[in-house]
């Protein structure tokens, strides 16, 4: 039979199999596995149909506990039902997985393993999730690569049915996930072969049903649990065979086939591999190519890793067997060793107690390796084999990392390569914005199935959310690709940005008479002497061809813009020859049809121009034999930076982090804060420039700054001695800081983004040019040198003392020092400015809770944090626990410190005389309301300190002891502020018991929402924030349903302080709120509308957009006091004007609406009256609520 | 009282058509217009730059972000289909065609020649009585002649007119150097009718926020001297029908119109400002006004005030106060 050959990520594989089979699909987003998800739900949106007909039904639940239910549910009422997920979500669904798989229920859970968060959270892949699940009763059964993928996933749903036994399917993370790979496709044929009508049937006839009535699920007793636990084993018994003869059945209709234990290698090997998952393909590649050498090595990829099957693993290992090496893709730290590991030796330990090893009791070793996505290369694989050569091989290894605090670590020789000369490599460096990912993606799919080669594509992203690099990896060519692994030696590199040039030395993986091509502004005779020293080096000593292109050229004349993804793919096909010329152009222009078709001729016909245009301007460059350049790599952060950041951060920025050792690093997660600003990104190509004549000193650009870029200060006069010759000043306008001050508004040029939202809300303009205003924006490159002069004279002007400020008013209270720059978060973020304003107001108390999200990425995800301490050492303390216990974990902190606190307390009073009276009741009787009663808390503090460390001298043992425990509790007598942050995915959805739990207790928190009304962070999933008549991820038509409306919910307890703030609409509104929540002796919730990239809008003009919210209406600014109520007045007020235009001029500003209308015209019609009702309807209620007046007591 | 006219070659039973703009955007506003006792009604007009503009936002906000992040390669569901095109136009004339007896007029604002010529097309296809041609250039350029731009209108106006075969009016501006000129060209490349005048957006400056504002007002009845003036000018030396458009609110405005030769009178600004049934009250009035004065027929006083029917031609020539120049022959 003639299958397709189809080119497809591992997620899309599982999906693919999973939809095609199932009936009910319950999901929730979690990466790596999201995909999968979303792919089912596009295609049950467009009435794709399943094996019998029919069209599944995908539902988003609030969690993978609530997802992982309804699989409960839907399985218990008859439905083939799957799900999918990864990590903690997996994690949350192991409860029902002890269900389902006690009650003997077939289903396939598919799984993108990944790394379950300890010290760290990781978004990347190992099996620590799926080992957690091993004592659920699941079958686990493993593939290693997109094409098993899909072929395991319609396995696994025919042994299910067979077998009874619930089975999770997993491939890992990333590599497998999202490797895209030339597969054959299977048909609805060979799916319904393998399923067999019966058991669909029979699973169905087990449902509960009022018709068939029974009861599951009861609560058992001592005397009989045990036995009922017992009953299954016959089931798990005939497990492994089921799924051979499954394997075997699906051999026969497809033609491949699989075992419980594949071994390949060596007939007479003796020394044996045994791991499962993507690296177990690199062992395979390893083993073969060592075996073609007459090397003695083989391996057992294990398939079917639960139930354990241990006659077939016996059965698979060759008698010649002497010593053995067990690879786990997991750790578990103090177990005698790693699961594999430990299932193998039992297995073999059994074997030979009951006599029936045929071979000799050979060397058994184990070793963790590929944590994380780490890579796992044919290197380290020998390395593991070499190992076991020695006569006391290292037990418990690790392989892939330099473990120098314990020596476990196997040394390997990373120059070790056993890819095949005929297999293209080709590595391009882009930029995320630029469109390069997709180019590959799409040129892997016009060689993988316009010619016989295999193909594969994998793409690394680095983890900044604004100007980040990507690198495509794509290989090609007539062998069978099993290098699950990062290409280091490439015939092809490309660069698609010249900056990258000089941070990265990136032709070093260049093999001789590789190509280089390079995207330039620069002309064939100028761009040698542009090149770095080690650049034109490795051209010459590697012999290579180099081509350039001018790229953005070709994109402006045809209308792409910044989008040169069509222009270097069509560079990529002309130079490397794949096809005939005019056949590749074909090929692309077929491409760009299927890819763009739906979007209109102009988009097709913009991108035909941009492929007609490239070849007139891609050139060769003749090159001389000689180097000439005396341009070096830049350093990746500056030589004044502290030896952690040099040491370990640096490295991390320069890509360099595989190689830091373990002692290099914090035994338990601990960062220093403060190092965004050593990683100097420069992603800015055009930076705001200040003119003090224009400016009006208002500070709302100094507000609204996401990145914390542009700043401002207010200094005596006397400070301008020494000042760098372009650094601007003028007299401050104001006489609050006193008379003879100048202020200065200035730009971090290095750190900016060139997100334009300052200069949007810039209010001041030219007189003589009304284009211009007191910020514009101009190139960055000529401006750099001097404004990082000028940045570092700036940053030596003293701040303004915070007692002096008055923070009520948005002008002053944008002098306080940010303690939260420079992230990685979206050029002009909507939720930043909010998270730095807290960072201003209150950093230096404040401890922070922060849920999973954007803004725990931006706000922690390695090299660099952008949390920082002011000059005192004292800023915000941040951690992240989950996505879904954040404000239980933040009400943790509360009632650490309220006890920390009272324990002080107890002990300053109980020590009164020997402390002194008068420093006690200072320190006992300061309500610290505002920066001036705190200041001087802190010097009583200090005070008592002092204090405690003259009485410790003298003092006795048992004084000592609460001596010492006040002392290290004394700063808790400064108030703390306990911040809660997370976006609306966390407080609407996941977190929302707890955050309500947390409202409800009465506990002094602040939660702040960063509302961006879809989930963010894992790519504009639907949450219960969406607004109906938006489009979303799961919400493909439309949502259907209006938002919740969270902030009533929690004003219905009474004693919550809610706000409701928008800055872009009201900035002194979200200043005051901020202000009030915190001095609100309670939980506060402030829910701030955060414009986002998933809004589909112009990011420079966010703040517009959050405006035209609030004046349409859709978004009220409101505030509700409980304090106003004690003073006997409405705590409500409602500060926003709305309805001042119709909900539709809004929303039909952002593409997510938008595209309803063009996608679903009568749903859009149709949801945006019901959401204009919405409006009008929710408005007129708060109304009523501001107009309500509390009736008077009477006296 | 006949008010019956023709104009495009199809039979009206009144002159008054609402001209194009928003209020026809409602099926059921038209059925109140032919309720009224509007002759037809010109729908709004169909944007091609519009369409373009929409599909390239569409396609950058949902392309700009993809594949740049790793927990997020893109942030939209991507649609199997989307209607990007002018199906919603489309959709509206049949759904109008269905609703009403009385001839539905589309109007088109292309951008592209292939544009122009496509969408009449499908205008064609989807069942529009007749179409008119929306055309302008605001002519920014000042290296671009005016002959150049004025060969352009007639171009299209050729290209269409060869690719459909309903009926075609041009809505022209008054800012031709020779606007008769002009007139005559556009008829010879093809127009069956011409729509005077076109209105554009004017810019405003908002000295609050030092702005500009680009924006509509609505027409006040002193606007309809300019049309009236041509429509005269023109009547009987061109072999196009000619539609009136521009500050026409009263009966009188009407029948003034007719008498200087318009085949219908457009409005709009009055519907707007009073509702559909202002189309009843001045269809009313028009014939208390002819059975006042004796009139039979609106085809009776068309033209009768016309350039070449009028005693004294030179009046409409007139550009300026000067004292009255006396004949002296």
């Amino acid at each position: 039979m003639n299958r397709n050959k189809v080119t497809i990520d591992g997620n899309e594989a599982a999906a693919y199999t999973a939809f095609h089979t199932n009936e009910v699909i319950a999901i929730y987003p979690i990466t790596p596995s999201s995909n999968m998800g979303e792919h089912c739900d596009a295609w049950s949106a467009v009435g794709k149909k399943n094996i019998w007909g029919l069209i599944p039904t995908v539902s988003e639940l609030q969690s993978e506990g609530g997802a992982s239910g309804s699989v409960h549910g839907a399985l218990q009422s008859g439905a083939l039902t799957t799900t999918f997920t990864a990590s903690q979500g997996l994690l949350l669904m192991i409860p029902n997985m002890f269900k389902i798989a006690g009650e003997l229920t077939s289903t396939v859970f598919h799984v993108s393993a990944r790394s379950v968060a300890a010290h760290a959270l990781s978004i990347f892949g190992d099996h620590s999730d799926v080992m957690a699940t091993r004592q659920t009763g699941f079958a686990l059964i493993a593939s290693n690569n997109p094409q098993e993928v899909m072929d395991f996933a319609l396995i696994a749903q025919a042994a299910t049915l067979n077998s009874r036994i619930p089975f999770l399917h997993f491939f890992d993370g990333f590599r497998t996930s999202h490797e895209v790979m030339k597969i054959e496709e299977l048909t609805a044929d060979d799916m319904h072969a393998m399923i067999d009508d019966e058991l669909v049937i029979a699973h169905r006839n087990r449902a509960l049903t009022p018709d068939k009535p029974v009861l599951r699920g009861t609560a058992q007793n001592p005397d009989v649990f045990f036995q009922g636990r017992e009953t299954v084993n016959p089931y798990y018994i005939a497990c492994p065979e089921i799924v051979q003869q499954q394997m075997d059945k699906f051999a026969k209709l497809v033609g491949r086939q699989y075992k419980l234990f594949d071994y390949v290698g060596a007939k007479d090997a003796e020394k044996v591999i045994i791991m499962m998952g993507s690296g177990a393909s690199a062992a395979e590649e390893t083993v073969e190519y060592l075996a073609a050498k007459g090397e003695k090595v083989g391996l057992v990829k294990v398939r079917l890793y639960r139930p354990f099957s241990i006659d077939h693993f016996i059965n698979a290992l060759p008698q010649s067997v002497k010593s053995i090496s067990v690879l786990d893709r997991t750790k578990e730290p103090g177990a005698p060793g790693e699961p594999l590991y430990m299932d193998v030796v039992n297995s073999i330990s059994e074997k030979l107690v009951t006599g029936e090893l045929k071979f000799n009791y050979p060397k058994i070793i184990g070793g963790r390796y590929g944590l994380s996505s780490k890579e796992f290369t044919p290197a380290m694989l020998k390395a593991v084999l070499d190992n076991l050569d020695n006569e006391k091989p290292k037990n418990h290894f690790t392989v892939g990392i330099k473990e120098d605090v314990t020596n476990t670590s196997l040394d390997f020789d990373p120059t070790f390569s056993v890819e095949a000369d005929e297999t293209f490599r080709g590595k391009f460096y882009g930029l995320g914005a630029d469109g390069t990912v997709g180019a590959n993606k799409n040129s892997i799919k016009i060689i993988g199935e316009g010619t016989d080669y295999n193909a594969q594509g994998y793409f690394v992203y680095d983890s900044k959310k604004s100007g980040s690099m990507t690198i495509s990896h794509l290989r090609f060519g007539p062998k069978t690709i099993k290098s699950t692994y990062l290409i280091n030696t490439a015939n092809f590199i490309a660069c698609h940005q010249q900056v990258f040039l000089e941070k990265l030395d990136m032709l070093k993986e260049a093999i001789e008479g590789a190509t280089f091509l390079l995207n330039t502004k620069i002309s064939k005779d100028k761009v040698w002497d542009s090149l770095p020293e080690k650049v034109q080096k490795d051209l010459i000593e590697r012999k290579m061809k180099f081509y350039i292109i001018d790229a953005y050229k070709v994109a402006n004349e045809t209308g792409m813009g910044a989008r040169i993804n069509t222009i270097m793919q069509t560079c990529f096909f002309a130079i490397s020859n794949i096809f005939p010329k005019e056949e590749a152009i074909e090929l692309i222009k077929d491409s760009i049809k299927k890819t763009y078709g739906a979007k209109g001729d102009k988009i097709v016909q913009m991108n035909f121009d941009a492929v007609d245009q490239t070849l007139a301007n891609l050139f060769e460059v003749e090159m001389p034999n000689q180097v000439t350049s005396k341009i070096q790599l830049q350093p990746p952060v500056s030589g004044n930076a502290p030896d952690f950041v040099k040491e370990v951060t640096a490295k991390i920025i320069a890509g360099e982090g595989d190689d830091i050792p373990v002692s290099k690093f914090p035994v338990d997660g601990t960062f220093p804060l403060s190092t965004t600003k050593w990683e100097k990104r420069n992603i800015a190509l055009e930076v705001p420039v200040w003119d003090p004549e224009v400016c009006i000193q208002c500070n709302k650009c100094v507000m609204v700054c996401p990145h914390a870029t542009i700043r401002a200060k207010v200094y005596d006069e006397k400070l301008l001695k020494d000042v760098p010759e372009t650094f601007k000043h003028t007299k401050f306008k104001a006489k609050d800081y006193g008379d003879g001050m100048v202020y200065s508004l200035q730009v971090a040029v290095e750190d900016c983004t060139g997100c334009e939202l300052c200069v949007d809300v810039c209010p001041a303009k030219n007189k003589k040019e009304t284009r211009l205003k007191a910020i514009n924006m101009s190139e960055q490159v000529p401006l750099r040198d001097k404004e990082r002069e000028n940045w570092e004279f700036f940053l030596s002007i003293p701040e303004i003392d915070r007692r002096e400020i008055n923070v009520t008013k948005v002008k002053d209270s944008q002098f306080l020092e940010p303690l939260f720059e420079f992230s990685g978060a979206c050029s002009g973020c909507g939720e930043t400015p909010y998270v730095k304003l807290v960072s201003q107001l209150f950093g230096d108390r404040t401890i922070i809770a922060n849920a999973t999200g954007c803004s725990s990425i931006y706000g922690g995800n390695l090299p660099t944090t952008p949390w920082a301490t002011d000059k005192n050492g004292r800023g915000p303390t941040w951690s992240n626990s989950l996505f879904e216990d954040n404000a239980e974990f933040g009400f943790g902190f509360r009632l650490a410190i309220d006890k920390h606190n009272s324990q002080a307390k107890d002990l300053l009073q109980k020590y009164s005389n020997e402390i002194g009276g008068d420093l006690v009741n200072a320190l006992l009787s300061s309500a610290q309301k505002d920066e001036a009663e705190i200041y001087e808390q802190r010097e009583k503090v200090e005070a008592l300190k002092k204090k405690l460390n003259d009485l410790l001298k003298s003092a006795s043992n048992g004084n000592a002891s609460e001596l010492n425990h006040l002392l290290s509790m004394a700063d808790y007598l400064v108030k703390k502020s306990v911040w809660i942050m997370g976006g609306d995915g966390w407080a609407y959805d996941i977190g929302y018991g707890g955050l309500d739990h947390v409202l409800a207790s009465g506990s002094n928190v602040n939660v702040l929402v960063l509302d961006t009304e879809v989930y963010s962070n894992t790519g504009g999933q639907c949450s219960k924030a969406t607004p109906r008549g938006a489009v979303a991820k799961f919400a493909a038509a439309g949502k259907p349903s209006a938002k919740k409306d969270l902030g009533l919910m929690a004003m219905s307890y009474g004693n919550v302080y809610v706000a409701k703030i928008a800055m872009g609409a009201n900035d002194q509104h979200t200043l005051r709120a901020f202000l009030e929540a915190e001095a609100y002796d309670g939980p506060s919730l402030i829910i701030a509308y955060s414009h986002c990239i998933a809004h589909g809008i112009n990011m420079a003009k966010g703040m517009k957009n959050q405006k035209a919210a609030v004046d349409s209406g859709y978004w009220q600014l409101y505030r509700f006091n409980p304090d106003l109520a004690e003073e006997g007045k409405n705590p409500f007020k409602l500060d926003s004007k709305g309805l001042k235009m119709p909900l539709k001029d809004y929303a039909y500003m952002e593409t997510r609406y938008k595209m309803l209308t063009k996608s679903h015209p009568k749903i859009a019609d149709k949801l945006i009256i019901e959401a204009q009702e919405d409006v009008t309807n929710k408005w007129k209620e708060y109304e009523r609520l501001a107009s309500w007046e509390p009736e008077k007591s009477e006296e | 009282m006949d008010l019956s006219t023709d104009y495009l070659g199809l039979k009206l039973k009144s002159p008054i058509v609402p001209s194009a703009g928003p209020i026809s955007q409602e099926i059921s506003n038209i059925k109140q217009m032919e309720d009224a006792g509007a002759g037809a009604v010109v729908l709004y007009s169909l944007f091609e730059e519009q369409l373009e503009h929409e599909s390239l936002e569409l396609h950058h906000h949902t392309e700009v972000s993809m594949d740049s992040y790793a927990e997020a390669t893109s942030y939209f569901p991507e649609p199997f289909e989307y209607k990007l095109g002018p199906e919603e136009y489309l959709e509206h004339i049949k759904k109008a065609k269905e609703a009403v007896d009385i001839p539905i007029i589309a109007s088109l604002n292309g951008k592209s020649l292939g544009g122009w010529i496509d969408y009449s097309k499908q205008i064609e296809q989807a069942g529009a009585d007749a179409l008119e041609l929306n055309i302008y250039f605001m002519a920014t350029d000042i290296d671009q002649k005016s002959e150049e731009l004025e060969k352009k209108y007639a171009h299209i106006v050729k290209r269409v007119c060869s690719e459909i075969k309903i009926p075609i009016a041009v809505k022209m501006h008054p800012f031709f150097s020779s606007v008769a000129h002009m007139a005559k060209e556009l008829n010879k490349a093809g127009a069956n009718g011409l729509v005077l005048f076109n209105r554009f957006y004017q810019p405003d400056i908002n000295l609050d926020t030092l702005e500009v504002e680009p924006n509509v007002i609505l027409s006040t009845p002193f606007a309809m001297r300019l049309p009236l003036r041509w429509i005269a000018i023109l009547y009987g030396r061109t072999n196009a029908d000619l539609a009136a458009t521009s500050g026409i609110y009263t009966e009188t405005d009407v029948i003034k119109m007719v008498m200087a030769g318009a085949k219908v009178t457009q409005m709009l600004s009055c519907l707007l400002k009073f509702g559909i049934g202002h189309i009843a009250e001045v269809t009313s009035k028009i014939k208390m006004w002819m059975e006042e004065k004796e009139y039979e027929s609106i085809k009776q006083m068309r033209g009768s005030m016309s350039y070449m029917n009028v005693d004294d031609p030179a009046k409409f020539e007139r550009a300026n106060y000067m004292k009255v120049l006396h004949s002296y022959k």
